[in-house]
């Protein structure tokens, strides 16, 4: 049952317990008890909302920038206590250990480039452990956590009755 | 001079224009309707078989193909049979693929039908299988199923009908209106008086793949005494929400199967090969897509049911297709006029029962082929609607 209600909520964390519990065949109670548990169990992390802030800010103003850094791993902390170190900073959003060229995926957002840019040679490039960052301005999104976000108000194609 | 219309075949005349049809014609006038008409899904076709459409459009695949169909998807098909329900057909001389499971109901009855033969339906039932008895020029049995049995077709209901002129029955299950089923146990009973008869069970399994309540679909050709009298009859319109792609196919004893071949040879020629070849990837690839969209139409199907249930209309669990099957009654109203004022006066598009049978009096069909946000606002309006009638 956590599996159903989660993928519900992942699409759309308004739903409330009473309209799981319709939707899945529950008692609100059940399911309300089974959000709390996985609240605790940090299964669920979190309730954002999906924003396209390109049409907030429309003249510039935000940008979103992957910056690849490459780190030496620490003596039995490995990678997770310089990943501490950089997931801390507010402006960072998202951190990824990888496999492949280069160690961690930081994504960040900040006003504009040279925003970033500080940031990135004053906090990340002096971190002890880190070797070297190659940063990527994301210029359009497209789709982000399976959501398009600038599709078309699609019409309902449907006749208004069919057999 | 004759008029024009009066040149126009008198059994051809006389077969009425389907209920739904005049229902979308005034449906249609108005603005603003907010439906749960719809016969078809609300899910885009997912985009790995659209993707293969374009690639064939690409490659320039346009032309015909055998009148069978392409080797592969029949391949496919029958794969697919055998993983879902273990049904053995060859796909050289057992699977026909069709302009929908549409043309595997004309291709079956008129294969099978010498002139005044009868043919058993259950009703309600989907439009097209009594007017396409009467083209091919059989007597359509109406057999009436009941809210108390859940809509289920039983033996004794068959053994009411049945006559030395019974051809064939036609299986709608799960069924388009009501949202019945058939599980095995209630096929093993007609089974039972069916099995020593010479007739020809055409099962429409359109909606095979929408069971809900952990119930999968049973095909009564699994049942062995059922395999060489069951032609099954299936597509890609519901399953795969395809259906403006013209897909689906027949399966069955290869002497019925060649017999409709001979048919849509000369009248189709090939389903269209774009849509088969996209039909393969579907069958392929697909599979999570049918089972997300189950699990969003299972989720669906229990908010219209809680809704309906609480607003006081008497509605029985149904565990397929995506209708709802409620009855009216309680308001006094009769179907077509609940119909007619709920569309007139809330703004909603549902269908009369009577539209898909006389014996759907007292009832509508409520699709839930929608989000569940248009769902709850209909019915908002359904039970506001209900409650002025109630006071009158
Ligand atoms: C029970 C039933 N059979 C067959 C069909 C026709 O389907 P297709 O699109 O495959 O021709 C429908 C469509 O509404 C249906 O409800």
């Amino acid at each position: 049952m956590k599996k159903d209600i989660i993928e519900i909520l992942e699409k759309d964390s308004r739903k409330t317990a009473a309209e799981i519990a319709v939707m899945l065949g529950k008692s609100e109670q059940e399911v309300a008890v089974a959000i709390a548990e996985m609240e605790a169990d940090n299964i669920i992390c979190g309730y954002t909302t999906l924003i396209n802030w390109e049409k907030i800010y429309k003249d510039g103003g935000f940008v979103t920038a992957l910056i690849e850094v490459k780190v030496t791993p620490q003596r039995d902390l490995g990678f997770d206590k310089i990943a501490e170190r950089i997931y801390n900073f507010d402006k960072v959003k998202s951190v990824y250990l990888m496999s492949g060229a280069y160690d961690l995926t930081v994504i960040m957002e900040g006003k504009n480039l040279l925003e970033i840019s500080k940031f990135i040679s004053a906090k990340l490039s002096t971190l002890d452990s880190v070797l070297s960052t190659a940063t990527h301005f994301v210029l359009k999104k497209y789709k982000e956590h399976g959501i398009i976000l600038n599709a078309e108000n699609k019409n309902d194609e449907r006749m208004i009755v069919s057999p | 001079m004759t008029e024009i219309k009066d040149l126009i075949a008198t059994h051809i005349q006389n077969i009425p224009y389907s209920g739904i049809r005049k229902f979308f014609d005034v449906a249609n006038e108005i603005e603003g309707v907010i439906s749960l008409g719809v016969g078809e899904p609300d899910f885009e076709t997912p985009w790995a078989i659209r993707e293969r459409g374009i690639y064939t459009l690409e490659k320039c695949r346009t032309v015909y193909t055998s009148n069978a169909g392409l080797l592969e998807l029949r391949e496919e098909i029958s794969r697919y049979l055998k993983r879902k329900n273990n049904l053995d057909y060859n796909p050289k001389g057992q699977v026909l693929v069709t302009v929908g499971a549409s043309e595997g109901i004309d291709l079956a009855l008129r294969a099978v039908i010498n002139p005044g033969d009868e043919v058993l339906i259950p009703e309600p039932s989907y439009v097209s299988y009594k007017p396409c008895i009467i083209m091919a020029g059989g007597i359509p049995i109406v057999i009436t199923t009941k809210v108390e049995n859940e809509f289920r077709l039983t033996a004794e209901e068959i053994l009411e009908k049945l006559t030395d002129k019974t051809k064939a029955l036609i299986l709608p299950y799960p069924n388009n209106p009501t949202g019945a089923i058939m599980e095995k146990k209630d096929l093993e009973k007609i089974a039972d008086v069916l099995k020593d008869r010479d007739i020809v069970i055409i099962s429409d399994e359109i909606y095979s793949e929408l069971t809900y309540g952990g119930i999968k679909h049973t095909s009564i050709a699994e049942i062995d005494s059922m395999y060489n009298k069951t032609i099954v009859l299936n597509g890609f319109s519901k399953s795969y929400a395809m259906t403006g792609w013209r897909l689906g196919y027949a399966a069955g004893p290869k002497e019925l199967i060649a017999a409709m071949t001979k048919i849509h040879q000369y009248i189709i020629m090939c389903a269209p090969t774009i849509s088969q070849y996209s039909a393969i990837e579907a069958l392929r690839c697909c599979d999570d897509d049918v089972s997300k969209m189950r699990k969003e139409y299972d989720a669906r199907r229990r908010v219209m049911l809680n809704g309906f249930r609480k607003m006081g209309l008497e509605c029985f669990e149904a565990l397929g297709a995506f209708y709802l099957f409620p009855c009216i009654k309680s308001t006094g109203l009769s179907s077509d006029e609940f119909c007619e004022r709920l569309l007139y006066e809330a703004k909603v598009a549902v269908v009369p029962g009577t539209a898909l049978g006389e014996c759907g009096e007292g009832f509508i069909r409520c699709s839930y082929a929608y989000s569940i946000e248009a769902i709850q606002k209909a019915l908002q309006k359904i039970e506001a609607f209900i409650k002025k009638y109630r006071k009158e």
